[in-house]
């Protein structure tokens, strides 16, 4: 048995130089990775509004019912595209007004039918909210998710 | 029990099973509205606020009984009473505080931030202030008394857990970022420092259940934490796939990623062995059974349900499923919970004075929640599946899809329910004290 050849001084310190390497590894990659990110915002600039969109989502914890690239709870649609899915791409001012109507609509109250809250968001709010899931949609996820709502 | 200051430790074991009740109430509404939407009416209660009292509830209690562990094991390791325990006592009213003002925030709107770290502002604070005043008494307690291993990797993993919540604080406007040290809060904990807290207090429980050698013990707790850190901290790659990351994290999130399960199967390997080699026959079964059950569903939970999905050309399609979320509740119940649920168990009857009584009744909680909790995950596993097929592979909408699968969702609130039994046997078998059995009639201190 492995274990039992290695002396006690022999593992504690395969454990600490292990881990100082392979730490070392991984900050670099994500610093790599960081920079990479920070390139994204030179085609699809983070204006204030995006970013004040961004703290409209956190603050009403959107992402405890819906995913953003995958992540968050299972409750509700992902929502990374859906600027996309709401035509965006061609018809921006069409797809701003139609996500603000189905924002007002809620909740639908239909029975069987997941339900999400009225916030009651001010027009500010809204805007900046949609600003935020338009550069959502225009960040390369590797093809994530496999059938992009178009 | 040897040293007074351990009695600090039952307030947090009450304290926790407490909030852990409290994470039930909510799983239970949540797994409602999936099944009937309109059940709740979503201005007064919206599933949002109910899942982030569940997993807050659920992070907070497990962090409450790690404290508890802490100050339980820490004066016998280090042969000598705590450092403070009017500090610990403190501490612990302080975060019980903390914690009931967070769900009343989130009852009634305020939170904010991301997932698991939905706290406001002052409460993140509130959460450091304990934090330090915890890791000040344990570190004093620690200097001044005999160094063991266990001490010393319990201590690296706390230390850990603290540093890397600092991540909490940094909300970055640019989302790839923001999400890239989520994660730096979230996997380096379970997948990296969680499980030096869970290794170490695991050890202490075998070596007072079995009598096995200490330095045989310590020999495994390098090679297990080691091989902890080495494919977790690279590991974190298995959630850098898709969230606007380099694809070259596909290839170190697969590899690194695929290799996590060793540890939790080396944990598995060492309890077992420990317990052939051990040969004392303890007379509470329970707590045994806890501590060996805890190293099985560890392994079934984060390494076979993780292995499930962690390889990237897999999980392309699984990726944010009901398929998470069964892996999420199997590898947080196993590891986690169970290794607190241990603890208790041993614990508790020398906190509270008495032999252990009610041996068969918390093992039947033990076979009883863990079934609930499997039946859970294979519902959700259900779920999941179908979810990838219909949704990631056929490219159909996602309400759509939910609609078709309330089936698994009906069976998930059965194990819910078998959760909740298990549960309330188990505080049955921990608070109410029964009558001794005429055969283990014995004195407390052949049971320490
Ligand atoms: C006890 C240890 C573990 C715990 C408590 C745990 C818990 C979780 C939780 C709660 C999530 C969902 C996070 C979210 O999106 O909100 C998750 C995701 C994930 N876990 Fe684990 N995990 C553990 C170990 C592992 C291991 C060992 C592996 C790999 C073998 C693994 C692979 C993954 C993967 C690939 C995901 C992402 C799923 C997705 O793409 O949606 N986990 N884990
Ligand atoms: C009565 C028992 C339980 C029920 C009915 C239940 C139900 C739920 C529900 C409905 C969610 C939200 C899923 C979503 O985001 O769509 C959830 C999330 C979660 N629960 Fe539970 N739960 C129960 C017990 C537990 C236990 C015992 C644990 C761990 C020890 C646990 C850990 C979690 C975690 C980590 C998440 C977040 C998972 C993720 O985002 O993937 N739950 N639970
Ligand atoms: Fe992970």
């Amino acid at each position: 048995m492995m274990v039992e050849r290695l002396t006690k001084a022999a593992a504690r310190n395969i454990f600490y130089g292990g881990t100082i390497f392979f730490f070392i590894i991984f900050v670099a990659l994500v610093a790599d990775s960081f920079h990479q990110a920070r390139v994204i915002e030179v085609s699809n600039p983070i204006s204030h509004s995006v970013a004040h969109g961004k703290r409209v989502w956190e603050r009403h914890a959107c992402f405890d019912c819906h995913t953003l690239y995958g992540e968050g709870a299972r409750f509700a649609p992902e929502i990374g595209r859906v600027w996309l899915k709401y035509g965006g791409q061609t018809d921006p001012a069409g797809a701003r007004d139609a996500l603000k109507a189905w924002f007002q609509a809620q909740p639908t109250g239909v029975d069987n039918r997941h339900q999400m809250p009225q916030f009651n968001l001010s027009d500010r709010d809204l805007n900046d909210l949609i600003d935020f899931l338009r550069w959502t949609s225009a960040v390369d996820t590797q093809n994530w998710p496999p059938h992009p709502a178009e | 029990m040897k040293y007074q200051s351990q009695q600090v430790a039952k307030l947090y074991f009450l304290g926790a099973l407490l909030i852990f009740s409290l994470q039930i109430v909510f799983g239970l509404a949540g797994a409602t509205l999936y099944i009937a939407p309109t059940s709740i009416p979503v201005d007064l209660l919206p599933f949002s606020v109910i899942r982030m009292i569940h997993t807050n509830a659920l992070i907070v209690w497990l962090l409450m009984g790690f404290f508890g562990c802490t100050y339980f094991l820490l004066p016998e390791e280090t042969e000598n009473e705590l450092y403070s325990p009017f500090l610990a006592k403190l501490q612990f009213w302080v975060f019980l505080i903390a914690a009931v003002v967070a769900v009343g925030g989130y009852l009634t709107g305020h939170y904010d931030g991301r997932s698991y770290l939905e706290q406001p502002m002052f409460i993140k604070v509130g959460i450091v202030i304990v934090a330090l005043m915890f890791l000040f008494n344990c570190t004093m307690t620690a200097l001044r008394g005999r160094k063991t291993v266990i001490t010393n990797i319990l201590l690296m993993g706390l230390w850990g857990i603290a540093i890397f919540f600092l991540f909490a604080f940094y909300l970055p406007a640019n989302v790839v970022i923001d999400k890239m040290f989520w994660w730096w809060v979230v996997h380096l904990w379970v997948e990296g420092v969680w499980e030096l807290v869970m290794a170490a207090i695991l050890a202490f429980l075998l070596i007072k259940l079995t009598g096995i050698d200490r330095e045989i013990v310590e020999k495994w707790l390098y090679v297990i934490i080691g091989m902890a850190l080495f494919t977790g901290i690279l590991g974190t790659g298995h959630h850098y796939y898709w969230i606007g990351t380099p694809g070259y994290w596909q290839w170190i999130g697969s590899i690194f990623g695929g290799l996590e399960p060793l540890p939790f199967f080396l944990i598995v390997l060492f309890s077992f062995t420990m317990v052939r080699k051990g040969g004392r026959d303890h007379p509470n079964r329970a707590a045994l059974l806890w501590s060996l059950g805890c190293s099985v569903m560890a392994f079934l939970g984060a390494g076979v349900w993780g292995f499930m999905h962690t390889l990237s050309w897999v999980n392309y399609y699984t990726h944010g499923t009901q398929l998470t979320a069964a892996h999420g509740h199997l590898a947080f119940y196993g590891a986690y919970a169970m290794i607190n649920l241990a603890m208790f168990t041993y614990a508790m009857p020398l906190l509270l004075g008495r032999p252990p009584y009610s041996q068969s009744l918390n093992i039947w909680s033990f076979w009883i929640l863990t079934s609930g909790v499997i039946v859970m995950t294979l519902a959700l596993t259900g779920a999941g599946i179908m979810q990838t097929y219909l949704e990631r592979g056929l490219g159909e909408e996602y309400m759509d899809v939910q609609q078709q699968i309330t089936a698994f969702y009906w069976v998930r609130l059965g194990g819910g329910v078998m959760v909740t039994l298990g549960l309330v046997l188990y505080l049955f078998a921990l608070l109410v004290p029964g009558r001794a059995p005429a055969t283990s009639r014995l004195g407390l201190s052949s049971m320490s």
